[in-house]
């Protein structure tokens, strides 16, 4: 019952927005909540952004922990050091996290399956230790505090904020990947050679997924810097790119409402799980394991998100279905 | 129209294609038959500049093509289809058709991403030109099927109607009915004939199936070993004993019976 209301979708982004707003005023405005929630938000454009390039695209990265990181300290150094206000210096930290990207798309593009994955985990890895040796810069093992935005006084005007921009974050993405440009992410994950074919260029479009995928990480980056007011070097570290990447699996690959779904499923979880020491890996290793071996495509499937839409051809008037079981038949 | 200018192909120490030259002309349908392994789908891959050669050029409308890498033949005009379809498996039909017009489209992401009115009618614009091809191929009522879900006739017909979709004006068919039975067979001949009568395509066509390569061709050229070994109309082909022996191996213990 529950999953066929589910299934309508103006009906369900219309309660997810409602939740959202009503949000602050059901947890009595607690702290530690709304950061459950905000650190949720973060996670859900991570996720996005590295399904985009995983689930869309066929490019693994285990390194995005690496972008989060660089967006937080971009913020804070933005913001404390050179003093930026928000607004600037939460795109200017996507667009610097974006330039890192490009730098790793790179050489990612001429890099595939495994030899890609060692790579961006290289850099996930290599991130936290420059950061904690680069101390001119990062303020090193002490970390770096992040100014606050003055024109918000609370954090409750700032959690809505950030709603705000998650939820443009999201359309954003989900305009990217069902455009052309997607459909070109698409095609070079399915047949590269076919790809080319028609006339797509592969090391471009390669190189594009990491700057996109980066740049909104890096504002997820941001929003967490803002959020806490403090950045240190171990705040995302390779279990977290993992933790991600778990996300997007149990959520659903190639779907913006499965790693939605994956980000607030493992966000939530260590909440309930966190008094039990060690259970939260337990339960989301679990959790991985079940999803592969039973849902392959996702928590997402569960809900038909993508069912087969109502099409009118040009010229036509009567709706086709598909009807592929027919055709198929006399063949 | 395309012109192949002694081409030489080597894979190491492999000579896939030896001192190749044809010269397909417009408006005309042209068939690359032999036996397996005779180089004809290097042919293709040269063309569309997958693998390049070690000597040689390829003239398309009097441009060297050497020059050109895989995604840009398809803006000089030359589209393809493959020997074992290479759709893109979860797309549905319609998406399959949509990426083929990649090239016409607008890719600036800041319009797309804001989903502007413009990247909405260029969207729709699209989608009525695939409705386009598939009315064209029979496939309409297949529009929103995965492809992965289509029998391999109908996978064959997604894969030469996404090379259509951007208007050509030469088509490569590698091989497009392979495993197909003689109803799908009979079918893709006619699209074929339509290709060049109606919709004023040149088209570049490998096949194994003599039925239908001498039914559709203007010209054929015969290759074995990576050489030409004959060349002229279906008809000069089907009975030069160069061709005969190529195909049966047999000639002469067949002419000493006599």
């Amino acid at each position: 019952m529950i999953l066929k209301l589910l299934e309508n979708k103006r009906l369900t982004i219309g309660l997810l927005v409602v939740f959202m707003l009503i949000y602050p005023f059901l947890v009595g405005n607690s702290n530690y909540f709304m950061t459950l929630f905000v650190i949720t938000c973060i996670y859900a454009i991570t996720s996005m952004s590295l399904n985009l390039l995983i689930g869309y695209g066929g490019q693994i990265s285990v390194g995005h922990a690496g972008f989060l990181t660089v967006g937080g300290y971009s913020v804070a150094i933005l913001s404390s050091t050179v003093g930026l206000p928000f607004f600037l210096a939460l795109p200017l930290a996507g667009i610097m996290t974006g330039s890192i990207g490009l730098l790793i798309g790179l050489p990612a593009v001429r890099l595939k399956g495994h030899f890609l994955a060692v790579a961006t985990l290289g850099f996930g890895l290599s991130i936290p230790q420059i950061v904690l040796n680069w101390d001119g810069l990062t303020g090193g093992y002490s970390g770096l505090a992040v100014t606050k935005p003055l024109m918000f006084g609370s954090d409750f005007s700032l959690f809505y904020v950030f709603v705000v921009i998650t939820v443009i974050i999201t359309w954003l993405i989900q305009n990217i990947v069902k455009s052309s440009l997607g459909r070109a992410f698409i095609a070079i994950r399915d047949s590269e050679v076919a790809a080319q074919a028609i006339g797509i260029n592969i090391s471009f479009y390669k190189t594009t997924m990491f700057v996109i995928s980066s740049f909104f990480t890096g504002i997820a980056g941001g929003i967490y810097g803002y959020w806490v007011g403090f950045v240190s070097p171990n705040d995302f570290i390779i279990t977290n790119s993992f933790l991600v990447l778990a996300m997007i699996v149990v959520g659903g690959l190639a779907s913006i409402p499965g790693s939605i779904i994956g980000a607030v499923l493992f966000s939530v979880i260590p909440h309930f799980t966190d008094s039990y020491i060690g259970i939260t890996n337990i339960v989301i290793g679990i959790a991985v394991v079940l999803i592969i071996l039973f849902k392959p495509d996702g928590i997402v499937s569960l809900f038909k998100m993508n069912k087969q839409k109502l099409v009118k051809p040009a010229g036509k008037g009567e709706l086709l279905v598909q009807g592929g079981e027919k055709e198929n038949a006399n063949i | 129209m395309l012109t192949f200018n002694d081409i030489t192909v080597q894979f190491g120490g492999l000579t896939a294609v030896n001192s190749l030259s044809f010269e397909v002309p417009k408006g005309q349908i042209y068939s690359i038959i032999g036996p397996n392994g005779a180089g004809k789908t290097t042919v293709f891959n040269c063309i569309s500049r997958f693998y390049t050669p070690s000597k040689g050029s390829i003239l398309f409308n009097g441009e060297d093509l050497i020059k050109y890498k895989p995604h840009q033949i398809i803006n000089k005009g030359i589209a393809r289809s493959f020997q074992n379809v290479e759709l893109f498996t979860k797309m549905t039909v319609m998406e399959n058709l949509l990426t083929g017009l990649h090239p016409l489209l607008k890719k600036n992401i800041f319009p797309i991403a804001l989903n502007l009115p413009s990247v909405k009618r260029m969207e729709k614009d699209a989608r009525d030109q695939a409705y386009e091809v598939m009315d064209l191929l029979n496939i309409t009522d297949l529009a929103n099927e995965k492809v992965s879900n289509l029998s391999f006739g109908f996978q064959k017909m997604v894969d030469i109607g996404r090379a259509m979709i951007v208007n050509p004006q030469l088509i490569l068919l590698d091989e497009p009915v392979a495993g197909m039975n003689p109803i799908e067979t009979e079918k893709i001949s006619e699209l074929i004939l339509r290709l060049k009568n109606e919709l004023g395509y040149t088209v570049l066509l490998i096949e194994h199936d003599m039925s239908l390569v001498m039914k559709v061709s203007d010209a054929v050229t015969v290759m074995n070993f990576g050489k030409k070994i004959s060349e002229g109309t279906p008809a000069e082909v089907q009975n030069d004993p160069v061709v005969i022996e190529a195909y049966l191996g047999e000639v002469e213990t067949h002419v000493a019976a006599k």
